[in-house]
């Protein structure tokens, strides 16, 4: 589904990732994992072009999604995004924020959006905020939200870029517990995340992370049972 | 036109209970009916006051598209990473002289500027479109640096998550960036319209009959000064007044999303 050749991304002279070259299937759950600064979230971000790769290439579904020649925006609109920071547009209720991207790219006339918002609402377990605006919701409902917008492109793939590490640990819960029933019902997902129990559980595969490259990867059981690198193992000791 | 004397006006046209008042208050009465009522002469100042609304909206309206345009060419180009386009950086600098020469130069030069070497308007409609087009292009460098201020005051992570969702950078900023942006700028911006209400006074500079004309033609009419300069300070407190309520009514309206 992704496919990712030589993914190189330097900021002025700092090499940010010194080289990736990954393949994620259909179904995949994939984490990456790593220290801050090891490039992670780069690389998640470079995944629908929100970092502009200094060189290599990416293929989403056959597509190159570095050439120019190709829309990125009609790309984009199969890949969703998570942030750290929610990003919820904070002058639009909750429903209009999932109905917008839909109904401006004339995906859905209003009243399927609007059928599909509360649907998404009701799965995110938040169908009595609909009118609620962003401010009045606590990070974790924010965040719920910010999952149900995304999906309402019908997305074929989700991008996750520390999704609960804004949130006050009570509500770390209720986020992942939206992404593990995500995981579930097949979506392929790629998320990084400093939540190693969740890595255990639902990962298909987790990558390490380390100076811009991909350090190590295997299943969760292999990974977190058996680290071959040092650096694997001192990261692990901190986390663990 | 005769000129109206006091002796005249207390003797034949004045009402009683104005003859029954000390001296004093009878020639302020008489100053009154002078400016104001004496051959309609009110009508000078609401004459005047179409004037002064017509240019003050013209200039408002040229003014915003101007500011909007430098603002998004300015802040698209100052955000872009890496090197810039050459197109964009051609109209980034432009836009940067635009501020530059209209913020540094007074608006009464640029008013006999505009009036007397580059438009030299005939007739009163011409005259009309040059004071608004030179109040519009004045008003809009300084709506520009506040509409800049206002989009770049939006989180990145907004144009990220809007961007994400598939949609381009001219509909992330029509329908995400701007609507925050705009509510972020109204004080400032309602700042900028009391200012541009009230710098309209100066197109007396190019013979427009706004309500500042209107009272010095009645000066030059009346002999006094005192009654129309000061009735003249009262219609634009009034005016303001009227603005910054109507302002802070839409200011509470955009503000419903910040309600906890």
């Amino acid at each position: 589904m992704i496919n990712v050749k030589g993914l190189k991304k330097a900021f002025g002279d700092h090499e940010v990732l010194c080289g990736i070259d990954e393949h994620i299937k259909k179904g995949e759950k994939v984490v990456i994992i790593g220290a801050s600064g090891s490039g992670k979230s780069t690389f998640l971000r470079c995944l629908n072009l929100l970092e502009q790769p200094t060189d290599g290439e990416i293929f989403f579904e056959g597509t190159n999604i570095c050439d120019s020649k190709n829309d990125i925006n009609k790309l984009r609109q199969k890949m969703g995004m998570v942030f750290q920071q929610f990003n919820l547009f904070p002058n639009m209720t909750v429903k209009e924020n999932i109905k917008l991207a839909p109904v401006k790219l004339k995906l859905m006339t209003e009243e399927e959006a609007e059928k599909k918002a509360l649907q998404l609402l009701e799965r995110v377990g938040l169908p009595e905020k609909a009118d609620a605006y962003p401010v009045q919701l606590s990070g974790g409902q924010q965040q719920r939200i910010a999952i149900a917008r995304a999906l309402a492109m019908n997305p074929d793939v989700m991008l996750f870029d520390e999704p609960t590490s804004a949130l006050d640990p009570e509500m770390v819960g209720e986020v992942l517990e939206i992404m593990r029933e995500l995981a579930d019902e097949g979506m392929t997902m790629v998320v990084v995340t400093h939540e190693m129990g969740f890595a255990r559980e639902v990962a298909t595969r987790v990558l390490f992370m380390d100076e811009g490259v991909i350090a190590e990867q295997g299943t969760p059981e292999e990974l977190f049972a058996n680290p071959k690198s040092d650096r694997l193992k001192a990261f692990l000791g901190k986390v663990l | 036109m005769s000129i109206l004397t006091f002796a005249k006006w207390i003797g034949e046209m004045a009402p009683d209970w104005v003859v029954a008042l000390p001296e004093s208050l009878q020639r302020l009465c008489f100053q009154f009916f002078q400016v104001f009522i004496y051959e309609n002469r009110w009508q000078f100042f609401t004459d005047g006051l179409t004037m002064t609304f017509t240019v003050t909206i013209g200039a408002l309206i040229l003014g915003v598209i101007i500011g909007m345009i430098v603002a998004i060419v300015r802040s698209t180009h100052d955000s872009s990473r890496g090197k810039p386009n050459i197109i964009l950086r051609f109209f980034n600098s432009i836009c940067k002289i635009y501020v530059t020469v209209l913020r540094g130069t007074p608006l009464m030069v640029q008013l006999l500027i505009m009036g007397f070497v580059v438009m030299v308007p005939k007739g009163e409609v011409e005259t009309v479109m040059c004071a608004i087009i030179t109040l519009g292009i004045n008003s809009g460098a300084y709506v520009a640096e506040i509409a800049r201020s206002g989009i770049m005051s939006i989180n990145a992570g907004q144009m990220e998550a809007g961007r994400s969702l598939g949609l381009n950078y001219r509909q992330t900023m029509t329908y995400i960036i701007i609507p925050q942006a705009f509510k972020n700028i109204l004080p400032a911006l309602g700042n900028e319209l009391i200012a541009l209400l009230k710098e309209t006074s100066l197109v007396t500079v190019i013979a427009l009959q706004d309500v500042t004309k209107a009272a010095q033609v009645i000066v030059s009419k009346t002999y006094t000064a005192t009654i129309p300069y000061v009735s003249l300070a009262i219609i634009y407190l009034v005016l303001v007044i009227i603005l910054t309520k109507l302002l802070g009514i839409l200011e509470r309206r955009l503000r419903a999303s910040d309600k906890r």
